[in-house]
């Protein structure tokens, strides 16, 4: 058996703490010893390019991968020593907002929503029908019961995606990439619902997200990644004012979405030259 | 990692080989005794239907074939010998022993674990298996132990579904074509084979029942790469179902020959 995951006592405010991360793959570092604190009912949202490891660092958070070195404590244990019956006790604690929705297209919008339910409570099976009906009217589709998910647009797969993943009322919600692929209305509807989970049910997010618009609306607190020559840096960290009055060029070339800057989207003369001389 | 029972039902985070497959499916098969409701009966009720009961008209089809092959290729050469009374026989003894366990699961590998793999498959790439996983939900035990309970339930009974129907085959051939009295024909296709004759062909049919289903399961449970991996997958629990079913056969017919 693995060993029982080391309690730490981290101030009781603190449900999500990243020590010293890192994530390597064939020797490259894509996370470079991340360290940083999410707090009880923050909305932490993880900025960063494509390939910058947003994705990889969500799924270390969540359990589904272990990272090369480094803990990630999740409500004080650590996740990372956890074997996958500790893993599944804190899951029950979070939920899951997969970017594309993840719903099981076998199923109903409603069974998707009821399935935690039926597995993880003892409640009745016409309660579960009333939870799932408030949550479909909670992200605003009361009567999509009985719709398949192939029936329904990206943004509603999306809003089915955040009732399952609230349907045990998680302390914490991740969600990766929320607003990807929607039209600007569509993003601030589920902006909104994120917003209303955090300041009205009292869930704590940590949202994964390049949207800027989105990032901006929706965050407490902020953390960019660095990609490129930063590949797997904490490039800035600190409240939406704090990241907005940041003089690195790097973040303000992301936050302004400019095509010039640090972040280079083709390789530098010499790079391109050394690139076209290469033999094989 | 100390090896024990416990171990195995929460192994979800270890690499899915194929014998870490086998072995966590008879763990939870054992602790769905000890916690009935783990396994939900309704959803091993609906995979009786989809890849059970839903192929009964294509194995029946190949059967009722097989059985007026049988008895046409059979009458040809026994025919010349005087011996067209024992066709009854070859038809009911070839489809118990060998050909209905045969010819059922080939067509199960072809219609419900190409079905199979492709399902769990696309659950993979659309992260619904990820999904599965951080809902706290196991998913051999959710997807895999439902699938395997109904296909070591349903094969058997296709198979001697299969048997029956390839009889008539056998029947409309010997009766309708050589003339052939009816009774005749039931009497010595039912009193040829022996019990253990059913037996044999049922064993085999277990056997092939778990070779399809944990073929098709691990293949779908390990795709990599999007559509392309599926199709790739699909292909793999077909082919290695037919290649694993046809070496088992031979062992076991060995087996039943020689020992028992």
């Amino acid at each position: 058996m693995s060993p029982t995951p080391k309690k730490t006592n981290p101030p009781s405010d603190v449900i999500l703490e990243v020590k010293d991360l890192v994530q390597s793959y064939n020797g490259r570092a894509v996370l470079n010893g991340l360290n940083f604190k999410v707090r009880k009912g923050e909305t932490f949202v993880i900025m960063g390019g494509s390939g910058c490891g947003k994705t990889t660092l969500l799924r270390i958070l969540i359990g589904a991968q272990k990272p090369t070195s480094g803990s990630v404590h999740l409500f004080g244990e650590d996740i990372t020593k956890a074997s996958t019956q500790e893993l599944d006790r804190i899951r029950l604690r979070f939920g899951m907002n997969f970017q594309f929705g993840a719903l099981f297209q076998s199923m109903t919008v409603g069974e998707n929503i009821a399935l935690p339910l039926q597995e993880h409570s003892q409640v009745d099976p016409s309660l579960i029908e009333m939870v799932v009906k408030m949550k479909l009217e909670l992200v605003g589709l009361t009567g999509f019961e009985n719709f398949k998910p192939a029936e329904l647009s990206g943004g509603m797969r999306k809003r089915v995606g955040l009732a399952r993943a609230l349907a045990l009322d998680p302390e914490l919600l991740f969600s990766d990439e929320p607003t990807s692929g929607l039209d600007p209305v569509m993003t601030a509807v589920v902006d909104q619902l994120t917003l209303d989970s955090t300041r009205k049910i009292g869930v704590t997010a940590v949202v994964v997200s390049h949207d800027m618009t989105s990032c901006f609306r929706i965050a407490t607190h902020m953390l960019m990644l660095g990609s490129g020559p930063r590949q797997g840096e904490i490039i800035a960290e600190g409240t939406p004012d704090e990241i907005r009055a940041n003089p690195d060029p790097f973040l303000q070339q992301f936050v302004r979405g400019e095509a010039d800057g640090p972040i280079a989207f083709r390789l530098s003369q010499d790079d391109y030259l050394k690139h076209l001389l290469q033999e094989g | 990692m100390k090896f024990s029972f416990e171990s195995l039902l929460n192994a979800g985070g270890s690499r899915l080989t194929y014998g870490l497959l086998n072995l966590r499916i008879v763990a939870w098969i054992l602790y769905g005794f000890t916690r009935p409701g783990i396994i939900v009966p309704s959803q091993i009720l609906s995979q009786i239907i989809r890849i059970g009961v839903q192929a009964i008209p294509m194995a029946s089809l190949v059967s009722l074939s097989v059985g007026f092959i049988l008895a046409m290729q059979s009458s040809t050469e026994l025919g010349k010998m005087g011996a067209d009374s024992f066709i009854p026989d070859l038809v009911s003894l070839s489809l118990m022993r060998e050909l209905g366990p045969l010819l059922v699961a080939i067509i199960v590998v072809g219609r419900s674990g190409s079905a199979v793999a492709a399902e769990l498959g696309t659950m993979k790439v659309n992260e619904e298996i990820e999904a599965l996983r951080v809902m706290a939900i196991d998913p051999i035990r959710y997807l895999v132990v439902p699938r395997y309970i109904a296909l070591m339930i349903m094969l058997p009974c296709m198979t001697i579904f299969g048997n029956c129907v390839g009889l008539v085959g056998g029947w409309a051939v010997c009766t309708l074509e050589m003339g052939m009295p009816s009774s005749f024909y039931i009497v010595r296709a039912m009193q040829r084979p022996e019990l253990w004759d059913l037996y044999s062909g049922i064993i085999k049919t277990a056997v092939f029942a778990h070779i399809i289903i944990t073929t098709a399961c691990y293949q779908g449970l390990n795709v990599e790469g999007g559509a392309e991996g599926v199709g790739r997958a699909t292909t793999s629990a077909v082919v290695y179902s037919i290649l694993w079913i046809i070496i088992a056969d031979t062992i076991l017919t060995g087996l039943f020959y020689f020992v028992l």
